[in-house]
């Protein structure tokens, strides 16, 4: 099949923008999405073509836009509300965690609660603490929501149909890093084309050890990969994709054949998506479990703004590779 | 000091006759009485039924002496209008045409209440009478409000969504960010404020910069139609009803109700024992302000001697709650895993045609 490179950004919103053409009750609404043609672009254009009824700026709001989100998506539209960075998700706490996730048990399964909160999310660029974080698995806590977080374009833009389709509230992340980041997407794509939720990929097979990753930390794990194959090493990449449901079947049955494993997150280390995977692992697997769980994580600080010290914070291929490399 | 607003607008707040709505019928007036009767009677079993440890659980806010600020403002509302409120939300229910026997089940944690006994006391709802439901968190329903209006506009249908707010409620960021929304968007929101005095145990004037809290409407560029007396069923109804009309083709409204609190903030509210300031201050408000007296009074005046009328709602009142509680306590209490997990999520019916994977063709 021919296979052409887009930019996760474009992939986004094209399946964006399909799906608002599929379904007339998809709108979205956020800071900036209309005029400003979205902060990360990614509704460029979608003022001029669907207009303002059904793509809407918000005012500062993160509380008003989590909870209408909410409101709205139970009497019957489909809202894709915009957290402009996940770091303003954290002011919509209280609607994404005690209402979008928790409407539909409490009322026991009276309303339908279909929405998808879109939010950047993810380290760097100087962009300094507050602005700094990839603190999805915060979000993963809450049964009643699901939580979405690519790591290439076709990914992105199946998971995020899946997500606009599906009746279930999702928190859906968006690697900062990865907007710009082109990855091969078939040309002849069907629109119908669905990552179904809770479903990890194999992103590289191998029978030395098993690297689990999501989003950002794919991309280290698969470097990683490639160097140590220089030392002959074979690493099993998987990308678990969604954090909630958490497909461990998937990691699973890779460590039984690899029996090693190491977590890779761009996210912070305590409480995170790797002690998650390694509980789960140690509880299921230890039969099969040949060396020590290595997580490899954010360092457990906040992000300075200073360059050097920034990336010191941050995981990299390396530290992967490291990690590895004691547990062999 | 007693909290007992005498600076209401309830005396200018009068409708104009035909413009807007013509007044209560004999019928109406007569059917509020048994709504708030019917109130008044559920509420102070559940105070019973708590007493005696026969409605467990920390929380259960009763709206007895708040009952014409719901049954006056929603007797303006037509059938696809929607209603949504906090924790407050039993009288609310009932209002709205909820089985009694579900709501009281829902007390009492039983399989066959409104919410399975997944709820409880703050979670009812019923999406057969668009009613969005009771929430607990202070102001965490004013967006849902506001989606819920949003839906209305989107799809250009001129349904309301009348909306219950306690005082407390209107200094969270909730507040601010939901009204200054419906501005923006002329979302058909009828804010009423159910203003009785206390955010849980503050009073008014210590929570908020602004003490008349319609005023807050300014703010927003939000059509204020004052502050009522809501312990006065018509006085509620003829601002409700004139602010339901503007909302329909406008955009929002706020109403503030003056109204209390019969059994404080909740069960846990021992404040009425502990002060004599607050239960002195009760006492004037159930002697002077008494809602269900004030509407009885009207009705008799205007209609002469409708006793037997009434007397028959009371009657019917005792006997509606009295089968409510039967109902409740024969009921089964959810107890297997089933129950427990059951409606954490929608099934998916999505179908997956294509190969998800796309393996190691990223690498």
């Amino acid at each position: 099949m021919a296979a052409r490179n887009v930019a996760m950004r474009e992939a986004i919103r094209r399946a964006l923008r399909e799906e608002m053409h599929r379904d007339e009750n998809v709108f979205v609404m956020g800071e900036e999405v209309a005029y400003w043609q979205g902060t990360h672009r990614v509704t460029r254009g979608f003022l001029e073509e669907f207009g303002e009824r059904r793509v809407r700026d918000t005012p500062i709001s993160e509380m008003a836009i989590g909870g209408a989100a909410v409101g709205a998506a139970m009497a019957g539209l489909r809202p894709v509300a915009e957290f402009m960075t996940i770091n303003f998700a954290f002011l919509a706490l209280d609607a994404i965690a005690n209402h979008a996730a928790k409407v539909r048990y409490f009322f026991d399964g009276m309303f339908k609660v279909p929405l998808v909160y879109r939010a950047a999310s993810g380290w760097g660029n100087q962009a300094t603490a507050s602005h700094s974080h990839a603190p999805e698995p915060i979000f993963a806590h809450f049964p009643g929501l699901y939580v979405g977080c690519p790591s290439n374009s076709l990914d992105a833009y199946g998971m995020l149909k899946a997500s606009i389709r599906d009746d279930n509230p999702v928190l859906f992340t968006e690697s900062i890093a990865l907007y710009p980041k082109p990855s091969p997407m078939p040309e002849d794509l069907d629109e119908d084309y669905l990552i179904p939720i809770g479903k990890g990929d194999i992103k590289r097979e191998g029978s030395d050890v098993t690297l689990v990753a999501y989003a950002r930390g794919v991309d280290w794990a698969l470097q990683a990969a490639r160097q140590l194959a220089r030392d002959g090493v074979e690493a099993e990449v998987l990308d678990l994709r969604w954090l909630r449901p958490l497909d461990m079947e998937l990691v699973y049955k890779s460590f039984k054949k690899t029996n090693r494993c190491v977590i890779v997150e761009e996210s912070l280390p305590m409480y995170s998506f790797g002690g998650e995977v390694a509980a789960n692992l140690q509880e299921n697997m230890f039969d099969y479990m040949d060396a020590p769980i290595k997580r490899v994580a954010a360092e457990d600080v906040p992000l300075p703004y200073s360059k050097d010290i920034e990336l010191l914070a941050l995981p990299n291929a390396q530290k992967v590779v490291d990690a590895v490399k004691e547990i062999l | 000091m007693v909290y007992f607003p005498t600076d209401m607008e309830s005396k200018t707040a009068v409708v104009d006759e035909g413009k807007v709505m013509a007044s209560p019928s004999k019928e109406m007036l007569l059917d509020w009485y048994r709504q708030m009767v019917l109130i008044r009677e559920f509420e102070e079993t559940c105070h019973q039924l708590y007493e005696e440890k026969r409605i467990t659980g920390v929380y259960l806010h009763l709206y007895s002496g708040h009952e014409a600020s719901g049954v006056g403002s929603m007797a303006a509302l037509r059938k696809t209008d929607h209603v949504i409120t906090a924790y407050r939300d039993h009288g609310i229910a009932l209002i709205l045409g909820m089985d009694p026997k579900a709501v009281m089940a829902e007390m009492m944690g039983k399989k066959t209440g409104s919410s399975g006994g997944k709820g409880g006391s703050m979670h009812l709802a019923s999406k057969d009478h668009n009613f969005w439901g009771g929430y607990a968190i202070v102001g965490g329903h004013l967006p849902l409000a506001a989606g819920i209006a949003l839906e209305a506009r989107y799809r250009d249908k001129d349904d309301v969504t009348m909306t219950y707010v306690g005082d407390g409620a209107t200094n969270n960021g909730y507040f601010h960010e939901s009204l200054n929304m419906s501005a923006i968007w002329d979302l058909p929101v009828i804010w009423i404020i159910e203003n009785n005095g206390y955010g849980m145990g503050t009073e008014v004037e210590r929570a908020s910069g602004q003490i008349e809290l319609h005023r807050k409407a300014e703010a927003y560029g939000i059509k204020s139609f004052g502050r009522v007396d809501a312990q006065n069923a018509l006085d509620v109804y003829a601002v409700a009803a004139k602010a339901v009309e503007y909302a329909r083709t406008n955009g929002p409204a706020v109403i503030e109700h003056v109204t209390y609190r019969y059994r404080g903030h909740g069960v846990s509210d021992k404040q009425y024992d502990a002060r004599d300031d607050m239960s002195t201050e009760l006492k004037e408000w159930m002697k002077t302000r008494e809602p269900i007296k004030i509407l009885r009074d009207c009705i008799e005046s205007k209609y002469g001697d409708v006793g037997d009328i009434l007397a028959k709602h009371r009657d019917d009142a005792q006997r509606i709650v009295a089968e409510s509680v039967a109902f409740a306590e024969a009921s089964a209490l959810p107890s297997s895993y089933e129950d427990l997990l059951g409606n954490t999520y929608v099934a998916s019916e999505l179908v997956y045609k294509t190969d998800y994977s796309i393996g190691a063709g990223i690498d």
